[in-house]
């Protein structure tokens, strides 16, 4: 629907031909299409998301064994939003309700990594296939890794001594809302994300639509080497420091892919821009040993590069 | 009454804080404002997902943003 649209835009319209059609054609397509859906996904996930609070996910968490929690813990991150900013409270709420250190963690890599500007990204510029590996498999790094950092006996690098809480949690049930209400809310959330992410939405599908356009299809399989063995180590390093850009580099990931960059490279990509994130660390260091901090890093970054290697290899 | 807005200084905390202080002023009356960043005091009101709001010790709000008439609304019906 939107493809004849702009196809008839920039050909009749504007009179464009070849390369700089193709550019121009592929920014507005790829903009109009990312924005619209953008907005549909972010509302039904927040509107979902008006449910559950992390209270919520805290209460049910409390006394659950070991392999069960980090299950649990890991399927909630889908469900509740998160911000690096609140991973301090998060993280002593949940050590002060007794829940083990591994299922902690569970939840804190499965929550940035599903969040909903990601889903909503790859649904729109990769379909619903690898969205669904990518929760997949990113629920699996979760429950793995929390699990592993569970059975290391790290407890002795929280910083700060935190007094469990004696007996059970009240169930603080499912948040109260009336409908209306949810609604407004899940808006607002959606605008006031929508009004974070614009620009770099804009600013990525542009330098993609300039790769689209004028670098030769297969410029990164010849140069930059598409399956050189380090392509998924080095793409795991390069996202760490890119948490707050995700919206950005997405649309350009989707271009590389196009231009010969293999599919489980970008998804280690992908996974490691959400789930490892330098701003969080950097918080977490107030109340965490930086030798936990990067034992958490080692184990999440070691799944995505397994991750990446399998799926580059099945694909092949 | 008293108003108490729990976060350890991140960006929302300050939104929720400007809202408050603009809430208090519409909705009259005396209440005292403060703002919680001890992260050990956060926790004994069981919230784990900041900015929280509290008003008389009652924890009202966790984990968002309120807008002006919420809290207005919220400080006439306690």
């Amino acid at each position: 629907m939107f493809k004849e649209l702009v196809n008839n835009l920039t050909i009749e319209i504007f009179g464009l031909t070849g390369r700089l059609n193709d550019t121009i054609n592929f920014f507005i397509y790829d903009t109009l299409k990312i924005l619209f859906l953008l907005i549909v996904i972010i509302f039904v996930v927040s509107y979902l998301r008006t449910h559950f609070n992390t209270e919520y996910v805290r209460a049910h968490l409390q006394g659950k064994s070991e392999l069960y929690g980090n299950i649990l813990a890991a399927l909630f991150g889908i469900i509740t939003p998160f911000c690096s900013c609140s991973a301090i409270p998060l993280f002593l709420g949940f050590i002060q309700a007794r829940i083990p250190l591994g299922v902690t963690f569970s939840f804190l890599i499965s929550s940035p990594m599903n969040n909903e500007v990601a889903i909503a990204l790859l649904f729109t510029l990769f379909g619903w296939k690898i969205t669904a590996v990518y929760i997949g498999f990113g629920l699996l790094v979760a429950i793995v890794g929390g699990f592993v950092i569970g059975k290391m006996n790290l407890e002795k690098y929280i910083l700060l001594d935190v007094k469990p809480i004696e007996g059970e949690l009240e169930d603080v049930g499912e948040v109260k809302m009336t409908q209306k209400q949810r609604i407004k809310e899940a808006w607002d959330y959606t605008y006031d994300i929508f009004k974070q992410i614009l620009l770099y939405v804009l600013l990525g599908v542009g330098v993609g639509a300039l790769i689209h356009g004028y670098v030769p299809a297969d410029f990164i399989a010849k140069y930059a080497g598409g399956n050189n063995w380090y392509g998924v180590p080095l793409a795991v390093i390069l996202g760490i420091p890119m948490y707050s850009n995700a919206a950005g580099v997405m649309p350009l990931v989707e271009v590389l892919t196009q231009k010969g960059m293999l599919l489980g490279t970008a998804l280690s990509f992908m996974m490691a821009i959400t789930a490892l994130s330098l701003p969080e660390a950097m918080i977490l260091k107030k109340i965490l040993h930086i030798r936990l901090i990067g034992i958490f890093f080692a184990i999440v970054g070691f799944g995505i590069i397994c991750i990446g290697y399998l799926f580059n290899y099945i694909l092949q | 009454m008293k108003i108490e807005i729990l976060g350890t200084g991140c960006a929302k905390c300050k939104n929720l804080e400007s809202v408050v202080k603009e809430a208090v002023a519409k909705a009259g009356g005396f209440h005292q404002v403060e703002k919680v960043e001890d992260i050990m005091k956060i926790m004994e009101y069981n919230v784990v997902s900041t900015p929280g709001l509290v008003m008389d010790g009652k924890v009202v709000s966790t984990g968002k943003v309120l807008s002006v008439e919420e809290v207005v609304k919220l400080i006439k019906e306690e």
